[in-house]
């Protein structure tokens, strides 16, 4: 290692620090307020970081396992954006809870280490690593309200479902080893199109199977959605919004990766299993959060829907395809921040916001929030001058550019359908107050701040998104090319 | 940089008005009067150097220009232009912004900067439909100006307001996702034949499209606008959304947006694809002719007056989608014509019924009747507005559905002819509101104030502006012929263009 490659994982390096030091801390100093200021410190140091990296300029390659270039700076960033919403909002959260406080910053900052590396990952080893390591990471997390049983119920099944999806994944990890005897990303990719392979394509097809089954747990689409609606439902809120967020955000960019070096188009089967995977969550997340009167598990169903549009990206591929899914994912990412932001501010530990009803009239006690919260649905619905527009264009237009018209007409006649649900919460928010009103503890200040923040890169992104997009097209070069 | 204040302003006053709705409601009022009236202005400043410019106008040129760069990574960039047509339809929207500001000004006293904001960003939202050239500017524009229309019927609408909001903002946006489709289609297709992206309309216009591309992309266009206009039979939010809206947004929708649907047809439908616009004529101009039939005899059937002028709209709008199809100057100048007469008769109706239900609380036609001894100037006025709804020679009205139907004729003689009978249906109705509401014998006392200084004043424009189109059309006619036969020129010679390479590939098969 020289100290190249050191600079290079100097944010790893300082979330692992940083772990280790909230974790330490918290057994001498029991201070809320200084684990959250420790663990925020932390990611806001792995953040300026990230900015006075050498792979800034050229890729580096640390160890087998490990590459650290644009791509991956460019899903860190996203990914530590939200572990800093995510630790803003839980101090909030969890201000009046009486049970221990302090550890689930230090959760907070491992599964952030985990997702890292999950982005930097060359290597099925360190995918698989990286992976466990968020995964074991959120258990806690979920669960962490221990005296709701909601939150229990949450964290078991999302215990179960996801060490099983795990061994899905090591399972096809070690069936895809055993074909192609590599289990680095690009030497598989060079084994996979040298045309002197002995192929024993089940295997293979197997391996592959069973990879996207384990990858498909964690991105919640159809038909690995089962865990999302109940566990985003009893997560403590913040941790929903890690949950959609970072964990989303970090399978995607693996599978990004992963994917970049298959031609998929070549694949007839696979394609088409990305094909009805990316159909089947587009209906099946819209039909069940049609009816939907509890605001998180809407939310639940709408990101099925919205890994579905993701999927369509996939099908397409092609260097505008990269460009989509990494622009698609950060709209996706800070506008869902954005939106169970304010389930979260609107919620403690005790009382949660849950039902569309209990929002009614929130437009006439608490405008900027409700404002704020209309913004964000909006952008969930592809608006213009949201992120959410933009994402949904760019997605279109991969379709398009790869003339998938059939799953475009469904992306429009999906669209259309969330429009509806989303608008019922609008609805309800700007309908007359219901009795009695409302009570709402006042907005706190880290919860304001963030959430300002967030709508206000949901507004920028969607009205002016060409310095986000020249990033992207530099980090996103060499993929799906 | 005077299109871009044309957007800038109502944005600006929008969230003026709604800072200061809290404190100062009539503040909030008087800004977005003032941003309508400024809107205006400039407006009238364009207009005069028109008559000015008319020689270079005549040979295809912008009367203004802007243009900057937006995402110039994927060829999208700010350009708006005017011409002729879209003069008109900017005075139109300033006009009628400022009239249902003034005419809401005692009706809405909830939540009114709010009200106001939603009202000025409709109007952003209309001026940039108008003015953006660029396609993807078009249809930001055009999903933009939906939500604030939304909240418009959503918060301040009536009884069934919350279904109707919702049915207008799905409507319309499905079709809306359908021409982004066809906008990416053609932005593709336009790549493939130059290898540019660009989603200039200028350099779009005259892309080669083999047949069924033309066509589908088409239809994709045509989706949107369609629903917008609203064209028998994707009519069905319309009734719906017209009658639940509050007073001023329905005079928008009627007198507005409505006229964006038709505004895309002229622009953008037949331009971009000549060939496939030319075979669809036919099958266009009679769901014109059954939009006017249908809209017609429906309305005859409602109880509740809202409702019934709503699909009066149905019906004139079927005049505009005759016309523009027919695709000869005549029938053009009709379409642009009925656009704007279309939204002072029946905005003004709009306005008398919201009179009538914010003091009688009901809409319904079987409770009213002999209301003329009461209101005797509301009557007058009514009467003048119906007499124009069907079209009385003198009025605007008139003038444009004569052209049209003077054009369409040379079109298609047999559909011209059942279009005639719409005149016949329109005075059936026309009449039919005077006689139940107006006329007879009170059924009840009415507790119902005549017309106050300010609604005097707001149907006196009203009333103006229609006989002014109906005697003296000529400067409209002037203004908008420029840009007409400019369009006609590109939509022939592009159609001229694209027909010889498509016959050649035509050939090889």
């Amino acid at each position: 290692m020289n100290a190249q490659e050191w600079a290079a994982l100097a944010p790893i390096l300082a979330l692992s620090a940083a772990g280790i030091i909230v974790l330490l801390a918290s057994a001498f100093i029991r201070t809320h307020a200084a684990a959250a200021w420790l663990a925020l410190l932390g990611l806001g140091a792995a953040f300026v970081s990230l900015w006075m990296s050498p792979a800034r300029t050229t890729p580096v390659t640390v160890t087998p396992l490990l590459i650290v270039d644009r791509f991956a700076l460019y899903f860190m960033g996203l990914i530590l954006v939200s572990a800093i919403a995510t630790c803003a909002l839980a101090y909030g959260y969890l201000k009046h809870f009486s049970d221990r406080r302090e550890e689930i910053y230090v959760l907070i900052v491992l599964s952030t280490l985990g997702a890292s590396v999950m982005v930097e990952a060359r290597h099925f080893a360190s995918l698989f690593l990286g992976l466990e390591l968020l995964t074991v990471s959120l258990y806690g997390m979920v669960a962490y309200v221990r005296e709701d049983e909601h939150a229990l119920e949450a964290g078991m099944k999302y215990l179960v479902l996801a060490a099983a999806s795990s061994a899905f994944l090591l399972f096809g990890i070690a069936l895809i080893y055993a074909e192609l005897g590599t289990m680095d990303f690009a030497r598989c990719a060079a084994a996979l199109a040298a045309p002197s392979r002995a192929s024993s394509p089940l295997v293979l097809y197997a391996g592959a199977g069973l990879l996207l089954t384990g990858v498909g747990f964690k991105l919640g689409v159809v038909p690995f959605h089962m865990w999302t609606p109940d566990v985003y439902e009893g997560s403590p809120a913040p941790v929903t919004a890690f949950l959609a967020t970072a964990s989303k955000g970090a399978m995607a960019a693996a599978l990004l990766r992963l994917m970049s070096g298959v031609r998929i188009a070549e694949y007839p089967a696979l394609a088409g299993a990305f094909g009805f995977v990316a159909i089947a969550s587009m209906f099946a997340g819209n039909f069940l959060a049609l009816k939907q009167t509890n605001v998180k598990r809407l939310l639940a169903y709408s990101s099925i829907t919205h890994l579905g549009y993701l999927l369509v990206a996939f099908v397409a591929s092609g260097a505008l395809a990269a460009e989509a899914v990494m622009y698609y994912l950060a709209a996706y990412m800070i506008t869902s921040l954005a939106a169970f932001g304010i389930v979260s501010v609107c919620s403690t530990s005790s009382l949660q916001l849950n039902t569309i009803d209990e929002y009614r009239g929130l437009y006439w006690t608490r405008p900027w929030l409700a404002a704020m919260f209309t913004a964000a649905l909006l952008s969930l619905a592809g608006i213009p001058l949201t992120a959410g527009f933009i994402g949904k264009y760019l997605v279109i237009s991969a379709g398009a550019g790869a003339a998938q018209w059939t799953l475009l007409a469904i992306l429009v006649v999906n669209s259309a359908i969330g429009i509806y649900y989303y608008l019922r919460i609008v609805v309800a928010m700007y309908a007359a107050p219901s009795e009695p009103a409302l009570h709402l503890e006042p907005l706190s200040i880290e919860g304001g701040i963030v959430l300002s923040l967030l709508t206000l890169a949901l507004v920028v992104l969607g009205v002016y998104p060409s310095p986000l997009i020249e990033l992207i097209r530099a980090a996103a070069s060499g993929f799906f090319s | 940089m005077i299109l871009l204040l044309l957007i800038i302003i109502p944005l600006a006053g929008g969230i003026l008005a709604w800072a200061s709705g809290r404190r100062a409601p009539n503040a909030s009022r008087a800004i977005a009067l003032v941003a309508a009236l400024a809107d205006l202005g400039l407006a009238l400043v364009l207009w005069s150097r028109y008559f000015d410019q008319i020689d270079l106008m005549r040979q295809g040129a912008w009367l203004e220009e802007f243009q900057a760069r937006w995402v110039p990574e994927f060829g999208i960039s700010f350009y708006l232009a005017i011409d002729g047509v879209s003069l008109l339809l900017i005075l139109l929207t300033a006009v009628l912004g400022a009239l249902s500001i003034a005419a809401s000004w005692s009706e809405v006293n909830e939540r009114v900067g709010f009200f106001h904001f939603n009202l000025l960003w409709i109007l952003a939202g209309l001026n940039g439909v108008f003015l953006a050239l660029d396609l993807f500017l078009f249809y930001f524009f055009w999903e933009v100006m939906l939500i604030p229309m939304y909240f418009l019927i959503g918060i301040w609408g009536h009884e069934d307001r919350i279904y109707a909001s919702m049915k207008f903002f799905i409507f319309t946006q499905a079709s809306g996702l359908l021409m982004l489709l066809a906008i990416l289609g053609l932005y593709y297709v336009h790549h493939q034949e130059t290898g540019v992206f660009t989603f200039n309309y200028m350099e779009l216009l005259g892309t080669p499209l083999a047949r069924g591309t033309g066509w589908l992309l088409m239809s994709g266009f045509f989706a949107a606008f369609a629903v917008k206009l609203p064209m028998f039979p994707f009519h069905t939010w319309l009734p719906d959304a017209h009658t639940e809206a509050p007073t001023a947004g329905s005079v928008i929708l009627a007198g507005l947006m409505l006229k964006s649907g038709a505004y895309g047809m002229i622009r953008f439908v037949v331009p971009l694809f000549p060939e496939a616009a030319h075979e669809f004529a036919p099958a266009a101009m009679a769901l014109g002719v059954a939009g006017i039939i249908y809209g017609a005899i429906v309305a005859f059937g409602q109880d509740d007056l809202k409702r019934l002028i709503a699909y009066t709209s149905v019906s004139h709008l079927g005049f505009v989608l005759l016309g523009i199809f027919a695709w000869n100057t005549l029938a053009l100048q009709g379409a642009v014509m009925q656009m704007l007469c279309h939204g002072f008769s029946t905005g003004a109706l709009f306005i008398l019924v919201g009179m009538i239900q914010e003091h009688l609380h009901t809409r319904d036609m079987r409770k009213m009747g002999g209301m003329w001894d009461t209101v005797p100037r509301m009557g007058g006025v009514a009467m003048f507005f119906a007499m124009a709804s069907l079209g009385l020679p003198g009025l605007g009205n008139f003038v444009a559905e004569i052209l049209v139907l003077l054009g369409a004729y040379q079109a298609n003689a047999w559909l011209t002819g059942i279009a005639t009978t719409g005149f016949v249906a329109a005075t059936i109705y026309s009449l039919w509101i005077m006689q139940k509401a107006f006329m007879g014998r009170a059924i009840r006392e009415y507790h119902l104030p005549d017309l106050s200084v300010r609604y005097m004043t707001i149907f006196g424009v009203m009333i103006l502006m229609l006989v002014w189109l109906g005697l003296y059309p000529k400067p409209v006619i002037e203004t908008a012929q420029t840009s007409i036969e400019h369009l006609q020129k590109i939509a022939g010679g592009a159609s001229a263009a694209a027909a010889a390479p498509g016959q050649t590939k035509g050939g090889e098969r």
